[in-house]
Order: structure tokens, then sequence, then C-alpha cells
């Protein structure tokens, strides 16, 4: 391998360390200055030093995301910074690799290297900017956009019913799947540094505002008024619980998620639904808390937190237990050895 | 038998022999092919092969689609080509004979399965039977001999418990013992190779060991043949030779240049025929510390061997023409990146899915211009099955020492094809320089990505170095900083940098030399990739029947060899033979401004020497 050079005297980093000398181009108000503040945030307190550090995105507003991190980056091409980042840690597995993405650069055009990244369970953490629009490209719907969305690509309201992220991720056996929302630093930045810690693929679906193309896509989870009404905070062990007054609950009743009100003397909170991150039948119950129309549960809450996580080896891990177990058989390489192949002769 | 009569029956001695194995798909055609192959590169013949097969794994039994072959030319000198035409041609079964009987030089020999010239197989082959060519007088002009191959094997294995498939599936070991016999060849080779390959099967290792010696025997009993052949090992420069395919040598290359350079190497990939090979090859070898990694598409292939590059890997990837045409997007990235990479193309016919297992070399341009945007990257291609390794290993040197996506072009034929290889030594290699960008000191100025040095090169520094932390991509890039930059001006700067860097490449690789002939020769043969060998044995050809032509055999495309322009300049005539539409032509007319003629051949099948004498002599006429 290479040989990297390394400063012994690591000085404490801050934020600021973290943020790089271009300017930022994205819209004012745009939800992706809430992230990317986030990001720098978080980064000194992982304790990994800045030049171990590499973030890969692909092309999109939220794309650009990496020319303002000041650590290693790149801005690859459109949908394939899951296929670049399978690489570099495939190489590098001691990196810590971060991939950044919007909802068209991860599930229309890289849909594909999308969910093969997370089967293969690679130690990487994918941050999915989902606007629900094509912002870039100004605008048009994208594969998260809700069915009969009205855009400059679909005038009359579009006709595909849209991916449901994860969903999707849980369906190719992710390894630990959440969501979070620009708009709540706090729970964000916290799960960030869960999805770190997450060894394997760590899929973040966050909720982003672009208030130009698609203004709002998110108010319900966002506007004080309503928001806790409309959102359940998931924490693991803890039942659960949402509401303005923090009165209303979930059971699960067969497969079936009821919300029942706090104040009904028959409901008890042990009644409640408890969050267990390990449980993967109720995580499947749970990235469905989604489409508001369906018929087992009236106006549910959208969760948000960390829906599943499980152990599993990595691909990496595989990968270098392989090198060496064929070290062990075949023996240290000797290419002398291997130019010469089992049958030579002399003239 | 007595020593007398062993006697007796060596040996007609040949200087060359070219024979051609025919059957269905499921006869086992190329495994015998390259087991003959193995054996005469041992005896120290000169050879070159050439399988032949149909796309479909198992095309319909009997039909002429379903027809396998594999071609072997050898002989006591020099070898270039798998032969034009065969001295002789095993035929299984009717299809096969009525496909290549063409291919057959008049009184040529014929050994025929008389099995599979039943009236299944004539209706198969669409044959009518009442015009069985057995017994019609079509074989009248070959030296014709029938043999019930499936009936004599059957017969050996009747006390074996295997099934009746698996019994006939020994056929083919009649078959080569036969051949083995007649060309006074030893067993040795092939029974090692069942030993291994059948080492927990042992009813399967004892049937076809029968069959294989059977076949000997039944070729000495029966007197078939009264004579024996023997084609006297070759005369060959002195040193240590192997057998080698072509796409195997593609991949040692791969693995030399990342041992010489220290560097781990990375291969993403998806299988596509013909270049699957190499991603089999490679994992063969994961104790080197090779990392094999079967994406998902073609376009994670080269997006992960990107990843790994940019990780300081020495990062490969390797398709055909459809993969190729997938990976476009992701080389504009590596061009504007500026890291190394190897892209190799085994190339086939197109376009589109086109005949997949048959040899064109149609991607030229698809390689020099597939992408959008102005962007140029060094081409080089293989010239035989061996040149494999070393155009492998120069296109990785040239990757890593001028920071830029390569290609390496072969083409199926040669990419399958086999021949004996003076392989070297680790120590005889080119060195590659290896230059990374190390820590940053507190006091040194800022790293400056697209900074370049005298041969417009910019620094590598990889993940994990302090201070040098900076970001990529396929934005246009300052040309310095790297920083994005929408600067009219500095755009111009930086498609000409591109272009620069890759036409100085020149200086680094060697000129262009004649294969043979003089620069006083009438004419010049200009060739490039796998038509060398056809080339070359027709230069020699025309030259020992007094027409005095050049060749030389481009392998370094773009940029071409310094001297390539002046070279040129002493031939009135220079024909350029492609298996493609005039490609290399179309660049060589382009920039010397020379009226080069083209001779194009696009069916799939490779140049016979023949056909390149005719348009000489057409030429000189
Ligand atoms: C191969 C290719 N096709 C199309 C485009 C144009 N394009 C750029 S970004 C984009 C969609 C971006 O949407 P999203 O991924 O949701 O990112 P956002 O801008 O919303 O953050 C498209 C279609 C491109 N750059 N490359
Ligand atoms: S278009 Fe939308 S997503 Fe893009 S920068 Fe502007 S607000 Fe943000
Ligand atoms: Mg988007």
């Amino acid at each position: 391998m290479l040989e990297v050079l390394k400063d012994s005297n690591q000085k404490k980093l801050t934020a600021k360390d973290f943020s790089s000398d271009q300017d930022i181009r994205w819209c004012p108000g745009c939800g992706d200055y809430s992230i990317l503040k986030q990001v720098q945030s978080v980064m000194p307190e992982l304790g990994i030093p800045k030049e171990d550090i590499v973030f890969i995105s692909g092309i999109g507003c939220s794309s650009r995301f990496p020319y303002y991190m000041n650590t290693y980056g790149m801005h690859s091409i459109h949908g394939r910074a899951t296929a670049v980042a399978s690489g570099l840690k495939a190489s590098r597995p001691e990196l810590s690799v971060w991939i950044i993405t919007g909802d068209g650069d991860s599930l229309a055009i890289g849909g594909n290297h999308f969910i093969h990244l997370l089967r293969r369970n690679f130690n990487v953490n994918i941050l999915l900017f989902n606007n629900q629009i094509y912002g870039l490209t100004k605008g048009q719907y994208s594969p998260t956009s809700e069915l009969g969305k009205k855009t400059k690509s679909t005038p009359v309201g579009s006709l595909d019913h849209p991916f449901n992220p994860l969903a999707l991720s849980l369906g190719a056996d992710a390894t630990f799947i959440a969501r979070s929302i620009d708009r709540e630093p706090k729970h964000l930045k916290e799960i960030l540094l869960r999805a770190e810690r997450h060894q394997g693929t760590s899929l973040v679906e966050i909720y982003q505002n672009c208030n130009i193309f698609n203004d709002g896509a998110f108010s319900t989870f966002t506007d004080k008024t309503n928001k806790k009404d409309n959102s359940v905070y998931l924490e693991h062990g803890k039942p659960l619980i949402f509401g303005a007054e923090q009165d209303k609950g979930i059971v699960l009743d067969g497969f079936h998620a009821k919300i029942v009100s706090l104040k009904d003397p028959n409901v008890s909170i042990d009644d409640l639904w408890i969050h267990d991150e390990s449980d993967r039948n109720k995580a499947n119950i749970l990235v469905r808390f989604f489409e508001d129309n369906s018929s087992d549960i009236d106006a549910r809450p959208r969760p948000f937190g960390i829906f599943y996580q499980e152990e599993r080896g990595t691909y990496e891990e595989g990968l270098n237990q392989q090198l060496a177990q064929e070290v062990e058989l075949k023996g240290a390489p000797d290419l002398n050895k291997l130019l010469a192949g089992a049958n030579t002769w002399e003239k | 038998m007595t020593l007398e009569k062993e006697n007796t029956q060596v040996k007609n001695v040949l200087d060359k022999v070219t024979i051609l194995y025919a059957g269905d798909s499921g006869d086992g055609i190329q495994l015998i092919g390259n087991q003959f192959t193995n054996n005469t590169a041992l005896y120290g013949n000169d050879l070159s092969t050439f399988p032949d097969f149909p796309a479909e794994i198992r095309a319909p039994l009997g039909t002429l689609a379903g027809v396998s072959g594999f071609q072997i030319n050898f002989g006591n000198s020099a070898v270039f080509t798998p032969g034009d035409l065969c001295d002789v041609l095993v035929a299984m079964n009717a299809a096969s004979l009525k496909k290549n009987l063409s291919r057959l030089k008049e009184r040529g020999t014929i050994i025929i399965n008389s099995a599979g010239f039943d009236k299944k197989n004539f209706r198969l082959a669409g044959i009518d039977p009442a015009d069985n060519p057995l017994t019609n007088s079509s074989l009248d002009g070959y030296k014709v001999h029938q043999i019930d191959i499936t009936k004599l094997t059957r017969e050996n294995l009747k006390d074996s418990s295997l099934g009746s498939k698996e019994r006939d599936r020994c056929k083919n070991m009649f078959v080569l013992g036969f051949i083995y016999w007649i060309f006074n060849r030893s067993l040795d080779s092939t029974i090692d190779f069942l030993q291994r390959k059948f080492k927990s099967k042992e009813e399967v290792l004892e049937a076809n060991l029968k069959v294989l010696k059977s076949g000997y025997h039944y070729a000495e009993t029966s007197e078939t043949f009264s004579n024996r052949f023997e084609i006297k090992p070759a005369e060959m420069a002195p040193g240590l030779y192997r057998n080698v395919i072509g796409n195997q040598a593609t991949s040692l290359g791969l693995i030399a240049a990342a041992h010489c350079s220290g560097m781990n190497l990375f291969y993403g990939g998806y299988p596509i025929t013909p270049a699957s090979d190499i991603l089999h090859e490679l994992a063969k070898h994961k104790n080197f510390g090779i990392k094999t990694f079967q994406a998902e598409d073609e376009i994670a292939g080269i997006c992960s061997a990107i990843g790994a590059s940019f990780g300081g890997d020495l990062a490969t990837t390797a398709s055909s023409g459809p993969g190729i045409a997938l990976k476009g997007e992701a080389i504009g990235l590596a061009v504007m990146m500026e890291l190394p990479l190897v892209i190799i193309n085994v190339q086939r016919g197109g376009p589109s899915t086109g005949l997949p297992t048959k040899t064109e070399q149609s991607d030229l341009l698809q390689a020099m211009y597939g992408r959008n945007g102005e962007a140029p990257l060094p081409i080089v291609a293989a010239q035989s099955p061996s040149d494999c390794f070393e155009m492998a290993y120069e296109a990785c040197r040239i990757a890593v020492e001028h920071m830029t996506p390569v290609f390496l072009l072969t083409d199926g034929y040669i990419a399958n094809g086999a021949e004996p290889w003076k392989y070297p030594t680790a120590e005889e290699l080119k060195p590659i320089a290896l230059k990374v960008r190390g820590a940053r000191k507190e006091d040194e100025e800022a790293y400056l990505p697209y900074k370049r040095n005298e041969d417009l090169v910019r620094e590598w520094a990889v993940p994990g170095t302090p201070g040098v932390e900076h970001r990529l991509g396929g934005l246009e890039k300052d040309k310095e900083s790297g920083n994005v930059s929408y600067d009219p001006d500095n755009h111009q700067v930086m498609v000409n940098l591109r272009a620069a860097k890759v036409n100085q490449i020149a200086k680094h690789i060697p000129k262009q030399e004649l294969d043979s002939g003089t620069t006083d020769s009438k004419l010049l043969i200009l060739g490039w990739g796998s038509t060398y060998g056809a080339i070359k044995t027709a230069a020699q050809e025309l030259k020992t029947e007094g027409v005095d032509v050049a060749h030389a055999q481009i392998r370094y495309i773009h940029p071409f060899p310094e001297n390539l322009g002046e070279l040129l300049s002493n031939y009135d005539h220079i024909i350029i033979p492609e298996l493609n539409d005039g490609q290399l032509v179309k660049l060589i007319r382009d920039k010397y401004l020379i009226d080069a003629k083209a001779l194009s051949k696009v069916k799939g099948q490779p140049f016979h020497a023949q056909e390149i004498k005719n348009e000489v002599l057409n030429h000189l006429k």
C-alpha cells in the first residue's frame, strides 16, 4: 500500500477546521446549509483525524457538499457516489467515508448502486438529502415526489408512485436505517454520530427543504403549530409517544399500529409500542408509517430516529480476511513464481 | 509392439502443421484444444492458437450454429498466426465438417467421428441425407479417416459406473489420444491435468484416462496412419518459456505492475465476453493482495476503480464494447480528476451486442473519442497473446507516471489465443516511478492539487495524508488550486493542458521500429493490435517471393511514437489492414496528411496472411 505520512501532533479540532475556503453556492434559505453546519459540528466529536475523512458525492445541489468540507472529497458523477465510495472503502478500510446524495442521485440514476451498496454493507455513511425534487436541474419531480406532483416536467401531475427510501433500504437489507430533518439540528447531529459509530452502511435519510422548487414539502414536520402531532421521535427502549402535549401513543395490535390517546383512562403507557432498534419486523411496520391514505391506520405520525440497526460483517472485513487467508493458503506473493506458471521449458 | 515396428512408423518430419478441432459445443473441443496446445508448447514447438466458439453456452446441438472450433498452428520455426488453412481437420459431427471444410487445404486430412454423421445429424446440419458427404464424392480430394469414436468410447467404458451421458463426454479424450500418437507426443501433460481436474471424482478420472490411452493405442494398432509425424522443436531465442493465453498475460501484466510500483492492485468490473477471464485470473491470485470487485454493472465497476485510485491503489477495470460504452462518463471523470486508471477493452464484434465471441478492432475510435467534451487519454494496444503482458504493464506505468486514465486495447482473438512466452523475471521489468505527496508541514505552502511538473503531471495526494486535504470532481478546475472554476480563459487553458499532458507522453514511450523491411522498401504495411501475426507472416512470405515490403506494428496509439511521422514519410504506399471499417487509417491520415490506404475486414474473424498478401500484390500491380 501507499505509505501515508501522519502528523503526530494532532491538535483539538473545531467545526471551523472542517469548513473549506470555498464560497457556498446554495440558495439562501436552502435546507442544505443547516445539514452542512451539523455535519461540520459533529466532525470534531468523532475523534477521527481530519485527513482520514472523505466525502464523496454524486451530482445535484446537495452533492456540492464536499467542496465545503475541508476534508478529502470527491464530487463525482450523477448517481455513482455509492460506487466510488465502495471502491475507496475496499481499498482503504481505515478511512471514514461519507456519501452525500440527493433523492434523484441515489434513487433515480443511482438506484442500482444504492441497493447494492446496502446489501454489501460497506462501513460507510450515506446522507440522503431528500427534498422530493430535482433541485439542480430546476425543479422536475423526483422518485420521492408524491403522486400527482405538478412540476415543469409534469404540468398535469406525475404518474409515478413514489419510492419510500427507508422501506427500499430495509428491503435491500441495510444494517442501519435512520431519518432526520434539516430543521432539527440536535436530532440530526445525534443521528450522524450514531451513523458513524455503526459498523456497516448507515443510511440516513434527511428531509431537506428546497425553498425554491419544493418549498414546504416537510412543513408538516417543521411547523411549530402541528409538527408534534405529525412526527414521532424514536428512542431505543422508549414507548412511541407523540403529540403537542405528548398525549398520544402508538400500540401494536398484531401487525397493525394503532394510535391511542394517553388521556384515555383505559390506556396505560405500558401498553405502548416500545421501540426496539434491533427488531426487524417492527422496523418493517415503522418504515411504512408513510402512506397517509393506507387503511390500517388513519393519520399517523412520521417517525424520525433510528428505525433499525443490525450487526453484520462488512464487505471490506470479508475482503481483507480473504486476502489474509489466501496468503496463508498459497504463501506470500512470489512474482517470479507467478510469471513462470506451472509449466516451463528452456530453450 | 516391437521396437522395429515403432521405428518404421516414425516418422515424417514436417516444418509446420495446422490442426482444426471442430465439433459440437458440448463435445469438449476447447478442452482438447488447450490440452494439445500445452503439450505442444512443452514439446518445444512455436505455436499460435485460435479458439472460435458460439456465443450460446448450449447452442442447439448438432447445428451449424453450435459448432465450436479450436485451431492451432505449430512448427519448428517462428509461428505468428493460427494459420490460414489447416492440414488436419477433426470433425466430430456433420455440422462441423460442413462449416469448416472450406478451411482445409487441398489434399488435407480429415478425421471423422462417423457417429456424428447419422440421419439426425444431417437433418440438424441441414444436409440432405442423399448427399451424405461420407459417401458422395465431395471428400475425394482429401485423406479421410472415419472412426466411430462414440462407439469405441462406449465400448471402452462398458464396465464404468458412470451414466451414459458422462461416458459419452469422454470421447474428446479419444480424439486427443489419437492425435497425440500421430504427432508422437507423450500423454503426460494431459494425464497430469486430468489428475488435478478430477482429483475428487475418481470414476470420471479413470474413464477419461482410459479413453485417452485407448485413443492413443487405437491410432497405433489400427494403422489408420501408416506414419507418425514429427515437428521438431523450434529454434527460439534462448531463455525460459511458458505457454500463455492473452487475457492471462494481461492479468499478469497488471499484477507485475502493482508489484513493481509497490501499489495494491484493485480491479472493479462486470462480467462480459471476452473480458471476463481477466477478472477470473486476477481473482485466483488474492495472495498478492489483489482486490477484485465484481460490481453490479460496468458503471459501478469503473467508479469503484476510480474510488480505489483516489485511495492510492493501482486501479483497473476491463470490459468489452458494450461495457466500455457504459463507462464513458466515468472515464471523463478520471480524465478531469487526473487520476491513474487502466481501462482494458477486450474488443469484440459490434455494434450493440454484436458478435460477443468473435473478434474485431472496431472500438479504436471509441477509445480515442468516445467521451463528451475534449477528453484525451493515452491508448496502447497489444499485438499478440504474450504482448498483452507488456502492454498491460505499460498501460499501468503510463497511468501512474502521468496521472491519467489509460486505455489498453486487446481483442477476442489475442485474448483467447495462446502462444509460447519468454517470460521475464521481476528484476527485468522496467521500474515504475510512483511519486506521492507526503504530509504538509505547518510552514509549508498550501498544496495545489493541479500544479504540474515539467511533464505537466500533477502531484498525487491520497486520503490519510495530513495537511493536503483537497476536493476533486468533474467540474472544471482552476489550473492550480483545482477549485471549481467557470472562468472562460481557465477552461481553454485546462483543455490545452490536458491535451498537452497526453501528447507529452510521447517522450516516454519507445520509438516506432520496423518489424521487417527497410525504409527503402516499396510499401509499408502498417498495423496495430492483433493483426500483427497475419501481417508479419504475409510480409515474410512476400519477402521470400521477392516482394520487398516493410512492416510496422503500432502499439502506442495515442500519442503516436515521436518518430512515426518521419518513418511513414519514407513510403509512397502505405496499407493499413484493420478488423474494422478503417479506423487507424483515419487517425493516421488526420495526423500526418498522408494517403494511407485501408484494408478492412469486418467478419468477426482475424485476417488470413493470404488476404494481406493479395492486397499488397494488387497494390503493387
Ligand atoms: C448523467 C447525468 N444526467 C443528468 C444530469 C442532470 N442532473 C444533475 S442533478 C440532477 C438531479 C438532481 O436531483 P437530486 O439528486 O434530488 O439533487 P438535488 O439537486 O435535489 O439536491 C440531474 C437530473 C447529470 N448531471 N448527469
Ligand atoms: S434549488 Fe433548492 S435544493 Fe438547490 S440550492 Fe436552491 S433551495 Fe437548495
Ligand atoms: Mg433532490
